[in-house]
């Protein structure tokens, strides 16, 4: 198990870069997660994958909290680093009025399917992208069936016409 | 159309789109060399690809929504679906998340049946691959000596939990249940078998000049390419980046075992062909180190309102009657909170995160698969490449439609 | 070998017979799968052609990729609602006489995966005459299905077995679900009439088969 204090050091070095750029840093399960501001994680992810060797992401996945919470959605960016093999989550959330934030395919070109696949199933979207469309679902789907006001056996049973 | 002799382009330029003479071909949902129903859009320009893009979803199952109707033992069952020629590796990833989410202390015997059990599966998954990716190229026979083998792990995994492909062997906390007797024998017997078979297979296809011509210098992909598609496995392995989660973030105790990640450099379908043809023997040698391992012991945690009670206890023990009850009729509480657990499953890290909101069903799983993330890299692949050469590239990637789609 | 050398020493020059019987006889003994791989059981359909379970010992073993050659259509996996517009065109495709056999619990009824992305049986679909349960059935399963299909096509008549010419199932249409990427779309009107709400997407192609009971 990774220590975390190695993890820490980076979220401090983050710090010092610029402050805005952290809202929360919580440590759990020796893992660390790392509250980022929507605005900014392109750059955060800019910043770390150039200067912190954080070079390859290995998620992205969305989730719901449930339609009564309010940010309702989550972004979880799953940073790995090929280097000294270290782990980070950031998230960011996202509220259901404005679920949009920041593409980062700019930062790594990964991310386009994680983010294609987020859409389809959350909703969420992500400004910039160059071809956000759904993935696994057919493209006349009604609705985004990962959320938690979506029925587990949808809206209506399949037929065929 | 008549085009002037000078803008006929040479063999390996990509036409001018000016030109007007690109041709559409959808490759599949079904077709035999797209590993199921994977969908290729190709624009073609005479028999080269200018670009080549994937549409997948054709097998989505709707798995992660199913996850959180689950309680967490529930999901177990589900995880054998997804990448179905390596069913132990995500009956692994899963577990240990939720393990991690318990804080769980493993026994000793446990950890080595999982490793033992996840390097048989690994050498039958990679079978697999060697069969359908000779089949696609078009040697027929290996197909059948690869199946050949396969079945023997496949026989093996059945007498320990039962099923031949959907085992569910792991459970949180430990195994289904104990090796059965003569267990360690019947593996000793395959691996006596195994390096002969190998052998086999070096002869059919890797010496094999015509093997050579069709995967040599197809579909490179440079190391840092692969880190920026999110490579992992054999796949980047093949391009040079020396990773191996086995290696660098260790598990069920791979760090006290003894074996080497093969690394090669081209970064073209043969490399890849070469990184999981050594691991194979490489998979070979922890299995037999896991062997001389096995001591007597326990196979589950001590943690009686998480671990199902044995059969004999709960005949004997008022208390384990009723924890069984409990567990199977109401699951179990996991405390609050979200882990990210990465395992080297046979075709790459194979992530899970999960995310509990304290109750008996999981608020959220999501699986990072390999082969989703393996496929994406295929358009650069397979640029400029001849179309009988995208099969090529489609069956190094060794892709799972399962596990892409989920 | 063996049986020739004696047969026109026991046999009359001229046998009477029933026609179903010689024409289903030689059907029954070599059926041609589609390869139609889903999903985990395709894996076992695989295995069943494989040295252990030779599936050629029943003349079911050469697999066509393209079902214009098949006979019978093995759905061995679970069929997503994306998938399902794809396989009932395959199935139209397929020249008659054409038999399903719907491999495995998804196939056969969505299996453990009730939910909004599996179609909740085949059956909604094609006509199925066989079903195999399990998940995923054993090869040895998949062999007794076959058998049990030339037992089916033993009891049937030639007369219920033509292909049909109507007009809807020559026309090409792509299924609505098919296309990804501008162009290859629907043809171009089609897909102005959809987005117009004049049509509903074009995939119903009313066929005999889907008229004929599934015994």
């Amino acid at each position: 198990m990774a220590d975390t204090t190695v993890l820490l050091e980076f979220v401090e070095k983050l710090k010092a870069e610029n402050a805005a750029w952290i809202a929360d840093v919580k440590e759990a399960f020796s893992e660390v997660t790392v509250f980022v501001p929507r605005e900014s994680i392109v750059d955060v992810c800019w910043v770390l994958k150039t200067e912190h060797g954080f070079d390859m992401l290995a998620d992205l996945c969305g989730a719901d909290r449930g339609p009564e919470e309010d940010p309702r959605f989550e972004v979880n960016y799953h940073l790995f680093s090929t280097k000294h093999k270290n782990r980070l989550r950031l998230k960011v959330l996202l509220s259901e009025d404005e679920p949009n934030v920041g593409t980062v395919t700019t930062v790594w070109k990964t991310a386009d399917w994680h983010e294609r696949e987020t859409y389809d199933l959350f909703g969420v979207i992500f400004d910039g992208h160059p071809d956000l469309r759904r993935i696994l679902l057919p493209s006349d789907f009604d609705g985004h069936a990962l959320r938690k006001d979506y029925p587990l056996r949808g809206y209506e049973p399949y037929s065929l016409s | 159309m008549s085009v002037a002799v000078e803008n006929i382009p040479s063999q390996f330029e990509v036409l001018d789109e000016s030109l007007d003479s690109q041709m559409t071909l959808s490759m599949g949902p079904q077709h035999p060399s797209t590993h199921g129903v994977l969908r290729l859009d190709l624009r073609l320009d005479g028999e080269l690809v200018v670009k080549a893009i994937p549409d997948i979803g054709y097998l989505h199952t709707g798995m992660e929504k199913l996850f959180e109707y689950k309680k967490y033992q529930q999901g177990i069952v589900i995880t054998d679906r997804m990448d179905y020629l390596n069913p132990l590796g995500n009956n692994l990833a899963y577990v240990m998340a939720a393990e991690k989410l318990l804080d769980l202390e493993i026994p000793e015997r446990a950890q080595v049946i999982r490793v033992l059990m996840c390097e048989l599966q690994r050498i039958a998954s990679h079978m697999v691959w060697l069969g359908t990716h000779c089949l696609d190229i078009g040697a027929m026979s290996v197909f059948f000596y690869c199946f050949r083998q396969r079945e023997k792990i496949l026989n093996l995994i059945e007498s320990a939990s039962g099923g031949r492909m959907t085992p569910s062997y792991f459970r949180i906390g430990g195994l289904m249940m104990d090796l059965p007797a003569g267990f360690e024998r019947r593996v000793r017997q395959f691996l006596e078998g195994f390096p002969e078979a190998m052998t086999t297979f070096e002869t059919l296809v890797t010496g094999n000049t015509i093997w050579q011509s069709r995967t040599m210098g197809i579909g490179i992909i440079s190391g840092e390419e692969a880190i920026d598609w999110g490579l992992t496995g054999p796949c980047l392995r093949g391009s040079g980046v020396d990773l191996d989660l086995r290696r660098d973030n260790p598990y069920t105790g791979y760090e006290t075992y003894d074996f080497e990640v093969p690394v090669e450099t081209d970064g073209d379908v043969w490399a890849r062909f070469k990184v999981r043809m050594r691991e194979c023997y490489e998979s070979y040698k922890i299995v037999r180190q896991a062997l001389d391992r096995l001591k007597p012991g326990p196979t589950k945690a001590d943690a009686p309102k998480i671990v199902l009670p044995d059969r004999d206890d709960m005949r004997k023990h008022m208390d384990s009657l009723i924890h069984h009850f409990l567990i199977v009729a109401e699951g179990f509480n996991v405390p609050e909170g979200e882990v990210y657990h990465a395992i080297e499953a046979s075709k790459g890290e194979l992530g899970v995160y999960m995310k509990s909101n304290g109750g008996p069903k999981p608020e959220r799983v999501h699986f990072r698969g390999p082969s989703f993330v393996n496929l994406q890299a295929l358009p650069v692949m397979s640029e400029g490449e001849m179309v009988a050469d995208v099969v090529a590239i489609i069956g190094s990637l060794d892709i799972v439609l399962g596990e892409i789609d989920r | 070998m063996g049986l020739e050398n004696s047969l026109w020493e026991s046999l009359p020059d001229v046998v009477t017979v029933k026609l179903d019987a010689v024409i289903n006889w030689a059907r029954k003994s070599s059926i041609w799968p589609a390869t139609f791989g889903l999903a985990c059981c395709a894996i076992e359909m695989m295995n069943s052609v494989s040295a252990r379970n030779d599936l050629s010992r029943f003349g079911a073993e050469t697999f066509r990729a393209s079902p214009r050659q098949a006979d019978v259509m093995i759905v061995s996996g679970r069929v997503s609602r994306k998938m399902a517009p794809v396989l009932r065109r395959i199935y139209d495709q397929m020249p008659e006489p054409k038999w399903v056999i719907s491999m495995g619990a998804c196939a056969t009824s969505g299996g453990v995966f009730d939910n909004y992305a599996i179609v909740q049986g085949v059956d909604k679909i094609v006509p199925v005459d066989i079903y195999i349960p399990g998940c995923p059935p054993r090869p040895e399963m998949l062999v007794h299905a076959i058998m049990m299909l030339q037992e089916k096509i033993m009891k049937e008549s030639v007369k219920d077995r033509y292909d049909t010419f109507e007009e809807e199932s020559r026309k090409s249409i792509v299924p609505g679900t098919l296309p990804v990427t501008e162009g290859t779309a629907l043809e171009k009107e089609t897909e102005i009439e959809v987005a117009q709400n004049k049509v509903s997407r074009p995939y119903t192609i009313p066929s005999r088969h889907e008229r004929r009971k599934s015994s």
